[in-house]
């Protein structure tokens, strides 16, 4: 078997040393925080898209956690990897993710989709230097990650790239585009992580432009994949590890997740998708069920100095 | 990839189109611009890419028939460094037009996009492949420059020019071997038109292949004794306001002239500097709101009334439209 073809089930690898318990517990509390922070900040802007933040907070803590080679402080770094948000409808997980690793002030970044303020509706570069490129029209997010992923590769240098893509997404054709581009040019360099909570804006994927078999479809296009539970952290932290292991070609996890994780009166409900408002009592309750305090709730839904 | 003795011979790919001169100074600037990479979705025998790829194969980057992946990939290779310069059909730019402006405009990108058979110069293709709306459609793209050159020369220069220049830039090429409009002299500088034929009756102002025939078209005028200045107008944004002030001061009428939609093109370009600065009467010469056909290029001029004759005709009714000297 050639060290190719041995990569390409991700989950065929040996396993590496489980994550430290403490790294686990860090970023399990980071994903707590981020969804409470998440909430807040969709409560206060009147607007934003819940349910497919909340199902990829697991995973975006997961990367700025552990796997990202990226610190507050090397931001402009040549070298450092990348993470690009190409579902950028999620954009207030990337943003309460970045606030509780010290990226932006966890308040600031309160000011969600207001004039004058760099937290917009959906990332914008250059409004922070932490958002590696301007994403929320779908599909384009991963070609720009391919394209910095080549670049990286052309230049020889050894960061990674990392992008998530929501399920919907993949209904975009350049997509596709991007699946057949990554493998033909052997982007070991890149990673694709879906956010798998099969539902999108109307109805669930399935009755929209069903995607099965989604991962038979990946393995086709010659891409190494794994197929996990996208909120299961030690799970999460071992399948970027060998994702980043995988050599000669590009990889995909495909995270099964649960749209609107964490606030059970929005799981499995298409209608959170957003763009939604939610009223005091839902921010509440909603606060309450992601283990908030009456202190912490308290203080999430002040908003007096935003 | 290159062709084999047996393949048939490309189209036109004579020296004097502007893909051609494109092409071959793209890959002479490769030696000086050592972070330039060429994009292509298979058709670089159409763009002049083929070129470059023959001396840079490894910054020859293929992306297959998927110009929208391509377009925003182009956006991350520049977000890493390097100048990536997107090389297709005017027509495909417009396919991924969504992505030029997301993740090239809007994410500040230094890339540029470099666009072959636009107008009806394509000729036998048709309308399907004549794209006659990429000029109004990137200049509405903020921060986007976008320059249409004349003539082999200017093609050259202005390769030059947009690797020097920092940020996104959309650029006509041409496929059709195009007349001689500048010796070697010429100069070029982004934003800047030039006075290539002075004259105070009106001013022509042109771009790409309809700047030739601006010329040929104040030959004609002077026949009949009306002295038509003609401005060579390649970047048609930002445009040069200031010559244009000074040519409605100086000759009081304007005849615009495109390979393109009448409508948001050069005729737009200048129409709105002018409404803002210096009401003149203006004519258009360009495509009228209408799709293309096959046939040959100068074929096609003629039938949508892109050729001198019907610039000196516009020329006429431009200078009848003049307001008359106030009497004493």
């Amino acid at each position: 078997m050639t060290a190719a073809s041995a990569s390409q089930n991700l989950e065929r690898h040996a396993s590496p040393a489980s994550p430290v318990q403490e790294l686990v517990a860090e970023v399990t509390q980071a994903a707590r925080y981020a969804r409470q922070h998440t909430i807040s900040a969709i409560y206060h802007a009147g607007s934003g898209h819940p349910g497919g933040a909340l199902s990829a907070a697991d995973i975006i803590a997961s990367l700025f956690g552990a796997e990202l080679n990226l610190w507050p402080d090397t931001t402009q770094d040549p070298d450092r990897d990348r993470f690009v948000l190409s579902k950028g409808h999620a954009a207030p997980m990337l943003y309460a993710v970045a606030a509780h690793y010290g990226y932006c002030k966890p308040r600031d970044a309160l000011r969600l989709r207001r004039l004058n303020s760099p937290f917009q509706g959906h990332p914008h570069v250059g409004d922070l230097p932490w958002v590696e490129t301007s994403t929320g029209s779908l599909g384009q997010g991963f070609s720009v990650a391919l394209g910095m992923a080549m670049g990286l590769k052309l230049q020889n240098q050894m960061s990674r790239v990392y992008t998530l893509i929501g399920d919907g997404e993949l209904q975009e054709g350049e997509v596709w585009e991007a699946i057949m581009c990554a493998a033909h040019h052997r982007l070991d360099n890149l990673c694709v992580i879906i956010d798998y909570n099969k539902l999108q804006s109307d109805d669930t994927n399935a009755n929209i432009m069903a995607l099965e078999p989604l991962a038979a479809k990946w393995r086709a296009f010659d891409w190494a994949v794994a197929e996990i539970d996208g909120h299961d952290i030690p799970t999460i932290l071992t399948t970027l590890r060998r994702a980043a292991a995988t050599h000669g070609r590009p990889s995909c996890i495909i995270a099964h997740t649960t749209k609107g994780k964490g606030v059970p009166y929005m799981e499995n409900v298409p209608a959170w998708h957003g763009s939604v408002k939610l009223t005091e009592t839902q921010a509440d309750e909603a606060l309450r069920a992601l283990g908030a305090s009456r202190q912490e709730i308290k203080d999430w839904l002040d908003g007096s100095d935003l | 990839m290159e062709a084999t003795s047996e393949a048939p011979a490309l189209i036109a790919t004579n020296g004097d189109s502007l893909r051609e001169s494109f092409g071959k100074a793209l890959s002479q600037l490769a030696y000086e611009f050592p972070k330039l990479v060429v994009l292509d979705a298979d058709i670089a025998g159409g763009t002049g890419a083929h070129h470059f790829r023959r001396i840079h194969p490894d910054r020859f980057l293929q992306f297959g028939i998927a110009e929208q992946n391509m377009m925003a990939a182009a956006g991350g290779l520049a977000a890493v460094g390097l100048i990536p310069v997107v090389t297709t059909f005017a027509v495909f730019c417009l396919r991924a037009i969504e992505q030029a402006r997301l993740s090239i405009a809007y994410a500040r990108r230094n890339a540029k996009i470099v666009a072959s058979h636009p107008g009806l110069d394509v000729g036998p293709d048709g309308g399907s492949a004549q794209a006659l709306e990429d000029l109004a459609a990137f200049r509405a793209i903020p921060g986007m420059t976008v320059i249409s050159p004349a003539d082999a020369t200017e093609a050259r220069l202005a390769t030059r020019a947009i690797l020097e220049f920092e940020g996104p830039v959309y650029m006509r090429t041409g496929r059709s071997p195009a007349r001689h409009v500048f010796g070697e002299d010429h100069k070029f500088e982004i934003g800047k038109g030039q006075i290539i034929r002075d004259g105070s009756d009106l001013t022509i102002v042109a771009c790409g292949v309809e700047v030739a025939r601006a010329v040929e078209a104040a030959d004609l005028l002077k026949a009949d004794g009306i002295s038509a200045r003609v401005v060579n107008m390649p970047t048609i944004k930002p445009i040069d306001s200031e010559l244009l002030v000074r040519c409605a001061k100086e000759t009081g009428a304007f005849v615009t002239a495109e390979d393109h939609n009448i409508l948001g093109g050069l005729g737009g370009a200048v129409a709105e500097v002018l409404a803002a600065t210096s009401p003149r009467p203006i004519e258009f010469i360009g495509v009228k709101d209408v799709f293309g056909a096959s046939g040959d290029p100068e074929d096609l001029a003629e039938a949508y009334h892109l050729t001198a004759p019907h610039i000196a005709r516009a020329a006429k009714k431009v200078v009848g439209r003049k307001p008359k000297k106030e009497k004493r």
